[in-house]
């Protein structure tokens, strides 16, 4: 807030003890379960509840997991599959919104962020519709085709956001150079932009192995990815089993979030929060 | 200054190289969003005048029978039932987020950003697991009720012994032990606001960073009451993070699937939940559609207002 | 090489509604300092991007050298241009970013290295190969984009306002350095600036440019001395300027009445009818003041200001109710002090050609 660091503020004392406890306290809100989860990941006991000591077997119990294997194995094979799809017509995609005004702009730019905009349930009973309709059998390429459907709004976003930045006479400067259009793409555009796309990537990325609705509705037997595994497994009861693998799942997501969000900045760019 | 700006957008392309380069750059993307969108979207829309067929197939009828049902006593229950928790949740996720934005934002800056960002990392994993997680507290073995049967029960019933209180005291003596916290309404309202809460501390934050403190301080100058100077002057100043945040928080609640599922009993169903058992159970895809189609039409609703509001997204 | 270096041909680009050149026609001769001159949104620059390539004119021609360009593109065109920001490439060292042009002209690893080191020396900036922009002073980024166009030895060199971001100092001592290295290496410049002394100082011809316009075109003397309209008088330098209408002709002078009641004496120039309604303007230069008259046609008026700028000293006159002129006077002598104190009666002198007339 303008002036809050050059006034002291007035609040009474009271009034801003009572705040911080109040942000405070949100923080540990946020946390406390995720890390009460992980917590109890490492309990020795079977339920899940009461800690009997400290113990990495439930871990073991995942590595042995064949089932999981699969899952894990979809998993990646739909993120790895959908990121890169949707990171090159999502950078695409950015490059033209940013350079160009042409008809039906507006409509389109409508259409691009519908995806983000719209509930998980409806687009996965939209595409569920659509393939059932169109006897498209369901199996890993529904789902892969599902992911890009949104992850490519993400990643132009995301993109965009970077490419706001970028100052054309960049590109001026390489073709006044004797650069033609893509040379200058290749050798000025695409490396400053680069950070922007490695973090729309990683963003895909997340988002697709942590996707659960949509790949829900869009699976097929046999095509399970560790997100709908997890969701069977609490369906039939709660172990610590699922506190490990939940565990492992956040730490990673939470890894990539980060990588992704220091990408963005790195370079001189604003985050993307949202 | 006649030198282009800093930002772009060069205006329509200036010859058939160009325009030859722009399309080709937008229609992997436009075929996608339109064959993989924006006709799936159609088409839910046009099921959902048809009729299901006998063995869960589609009949392209003409009705408007499934928006009828919609006003069977059962749904509209269902819907009322979803409306309430999604509104309670923004409600929540607003007594909770405003002050916790506010907090934020009167931070020194370099914390600012270390605390958005803290924010926002769990907000962007698995909400399965995260929603997992708060079942791990709220069920009848879990964490809550552990620490309630375990000893904070019997503790405030020898506390409100010491104390004069009967009011209280019977109130325990009725409370069950253990609290059914698991399988109800609540526990979803819980975990729905747990998944959005940071969706209502941004735009919150965004419009109370931009205040002007010395207006504040003016107003605190003339209300002498914190207040009143907060009603009056800070409220209505940042009244479009809070009609951001509002939309960003009720609307997803009103698509909740995940959350009434895993928390919420069978007495506990959401609009999500229908949708979800009419096309995997009951493979009534018109009925299915229609519903969601219906809950799309209020999303998008929302996001006008949103937009409309002049907030930032 | 007869024919021009760069002509336009009743060149016109519109954006949209807007008409930022308006069917303009220019010849800039081979090897010469061209400078486009105006105010914020004359024209000069989007002119100057029609020449590189930048934009595609919405109506005439554009010839450099004898080929015309219809819709080359820049990378096709054998010019270069310095830009205003510099426009250097963040992401690569200076040794990259002045070799960039040659290497997307497939010249020998040999050769680029020579002609890198020449162009770095040229610019006075040996040694900074390794070195990446952002490590580099404003000036010394000017003078990298400078070299990275220089280095591909084109045949015309575009520069957009390259001095505005440099404080005043360096600046006059880059234009000095630009005009020199032009004479040196002998291609053509073609400069914008909205700052008229710059372009005074430096080019060889100047076309004054205004809404898109070519209002005049010539050598510093003459659109200093002979501004074509009142905006170029008002443009270049100072002018006083006086409302009148044109009363009478006497062999080589034309009597002006200022403000129906103050007759000046102005040289005589084609055109003029009588009993029309003229502007006269005078440069401040070349009014000297004096006690008493020192011709009968010397103009009287009163001493209303006093300002002294160090090198000389200024006076406000005033000749009628509604005209004001400014008389500047070096301050030759030491310690001379304002010859005239505010109050006094004073006589003013110029030589009949100094006045011009120019259309009210």
């Amino acid at each position: 807030m303008k002036g809050t660091g050059t006034r002291k503020k007035r609040a009474s004392r009271w009034g801003s003890r009572l705040l911080a406890a109040h942000g405070v306290t949100s923080y540990l809100f946020l946390y406390l379960p995720i890390v009460i989860l992980v917590v109890f990941s490492f309990n020795a006991s079977q339920y899940a509840t009461v800690w009997r000591g400290f113990s990495l077997k439930w871990y073991g119990t995942l590595l042995a997991n064949a089932a999981l294997g699969t899952a894990l194995k979809n998993t990646l094979i739909v993120a790895g599959a959908s990121t890169i799809i949707s990171t090159i017509f999502g950078t695409m995609v950015a490059l033209a919104m940013e350079r160009y005004n042409f008809w039906g702009k507006l409509a389109f730019d409508s259409l691009l962020y519908l995806p983000i905009i719209i509930p998980d349930i409806s687009m996965a009973v939209m595409l569920l519709l659509f393939f059932v309709l169109t006897k498209i059998q369901l199996g890993l390429l529904t789902i892969i085709i599902s992911h890009v459907a949104f992850n490519i709004s993400f990643v132009a976003v995301v993109v965009r956001a970077r490419l706001a930045y970028f100052d054309i006479s960049l590109e001026e400067a390489a073709q006044d150079l004797y650069a033609n259009e893509w040379q200058t793409f290749r050798r000025v555009t695409l490396p400053l932009i680069m950070p922007g796309i490695l973090g729309g990537a990683l963003l895909a990325f997340t988002l697709s192995i942590d996707d659960f609705v949509i790949t829900f509705f869009t699976a097929g037997p046999g095509s399970t990815t560790l997100p709908l595994r997890i969701y069977s497994m609490v369906k039939l009861g709660v172990t610590p089993e699922i506190n490990a693998l939940s565990s492992l799942m956040l730490v990673v997501s939470m890894g990539l979030v980060l990588l992704s969000l220091l990408l963005q900045r790195g370079g001189g760019g604003g985050i993307e929060i949202m | 200054m006649e030198t282009q700006p800093l930002l772009q957008t060069q205006g329509k392309p200036r010859s058939r190289r160009e325009t030859w380069r722009l399309l080709s750059l937008i229609s992997p993307s436009l075929f996608w969003l339109v064959v993989f969108f924006l006709i799936p979207l159609l088409l839910v829309f046009a099921i959902s005048y048809g009729q299901r067929g006998t063995y869960g197939g589609v009949k392209w009828n003409l009705t408007l029978e499934n928006y009828g049902r919609f006003f069977d006593p059962l749904y509209l229950r269902i819907f009322g039932r979803t409306v309430i928790i999604a509104l309670v949740t923004t409600v929540l996720c607003l007594l909770i987020g405003y002050p916790l934005a506010y907090f934020i934002a009167t931070r020194p800056s370099r914390w600012r950003n270390v605390l958005l960002l803290l924010l926002m990392v769990p907000f962007w994993t698995n909400f399965l697991i995260r929603t997992y997680a708060w079942l791990l507290l709220l069920r009848d073995q879990g964490f809550i009720n552990l620490f309630w049967t375990g000893g904070l029960h019997d503790f405030l019933l020898w506390l409100s012994a010491a104390l004069p209180l009967p009011i209280w005291r019977t109130l325990l003596e009725a409370t069950s032990t253990p609290l059914p916290l698991f399988g109800t309404d609540l526990a979803i309202i819980v975990g729905l606001v747990y998944g959005w809460l940071p969706d209502m501390v941004l735009p919150c934050y965004a419009a109370i960073e931009r205040l002007d403190y010395s207006l504040v301080e003016a107003a605190q100058d003339l209300y002498a009451n914190r207040t009143r100077s907060f009603l009056r002057v800070v409220l209505p100043l940042t009244m479009s993070g809070v009609v951001a945040g509002s939309v960003l928080v009720f609307i997803p609640s009103l698509g909740a699937y995940v959350t009434p599922d895993l928390l919420g009993g069978a007495k506990s169903i959401m609009i999500g939940n229908v949708i979800y058992s009419q096309f995997m159970s009951a493979r009534d895809y018109p009925f299915g559609s229609a519903i969601s189609f219906v809950l799309m039409a209020i999303m998008l609703l929302g996001t006008l207002i949103y937009f409309r509001s002049g907030a930032e997204s | 090489m007869p024919g021009y270096a760069v002509e336009l041909k009743k060149v016109s680009k519109h954006f949209g509604a807007v008409v930022a050149v308006d069917d303009i026609s220019l010849s800039i001769n081979d090897g010469e300092f061209f400078s486009l001159l105006g105010p914020s949104g004359c024209g000069k620059t989007t002119t100057l991007r029609l020449i590189a390539g930048f934009e595609l004119p919405t109506a005439g021609e554009i010839y450099i050298g004898e080929a015309v360009q219809g819709d080359t593109p820049p990378y096709r065109r054998p010019v270069n241009t310095v830009f205003q920001n510099y426009a250097l490439f963040p992401h690569m060292t200076i040794f990259q970013n002045v070799a960039f042009g040659l290497e997307m002209r497939k010249v020998s690893k040999e050769e680029i290295r020579q002609r890198v080191a020449e162009a770095l020396e040229m610019v006075q900036l040996p040694g900074m190969e390794n070195r990446k922009p952002e490590q580099l002073s404003g000036g010394q980024q000017q003078r990298v984009a400078l070299a990275r166009a220089l280095v591909n030895r084109p045949k015309l060199l575009l520069l957009d306002e390259p001095l505005g971001a440099l404080d005043l100092k360096l600046r006059k001592a880059m234009q000095l350095e630009l005009k020199a290295l032009q004479h040196r290496v002998g291609i053509t410049f073609v400069y914008v600036t909205h700052d008229q002394e710059e372009a005074l100082t430096m080019s060889d011809r100047i076309a004054v440019m205004n809404e898109g316009h070519v209002l005049q075109v010539g050598g510093p003397e003459g659109i200093y001395e002979q501004p074509a309209n009142r905006f170029v008088a008002d443009f270049i330098g100072e002018t006083n300027f006086l409302e009148g209408r044109t009363e009478g002709r006497r062999a080589d002078e034309i009597v002006v009445t200022i403000d129906d009641v103050l007759p000046i004496h102005t040289s005589l120039e084609k055109g003029v009818g009588m009993g029309e309604k003229i502007t006269v303007a005078i440069r401040p230069e070349k009014i000297s003041v004096h006690a008493e008259p020192p011709t009968p046609q010397a103009v009287p008026g009163v001493v209303e200001e006093v300002i002294y700028t160090g090198t000389d000293t200024r006076y406000l006159v005033r000749l009628t109710e509604r005209s004001i002129v400014t008389v500047r006077q070096q301050n030759v002598g030491v310690g001379a002090g304002a010859s005239f104190a505010v109050g006094a009666q004073v006589y003013l002198h110029w030589q009949p050609e100094s006045a011009r007339l120019l259309k009210a």
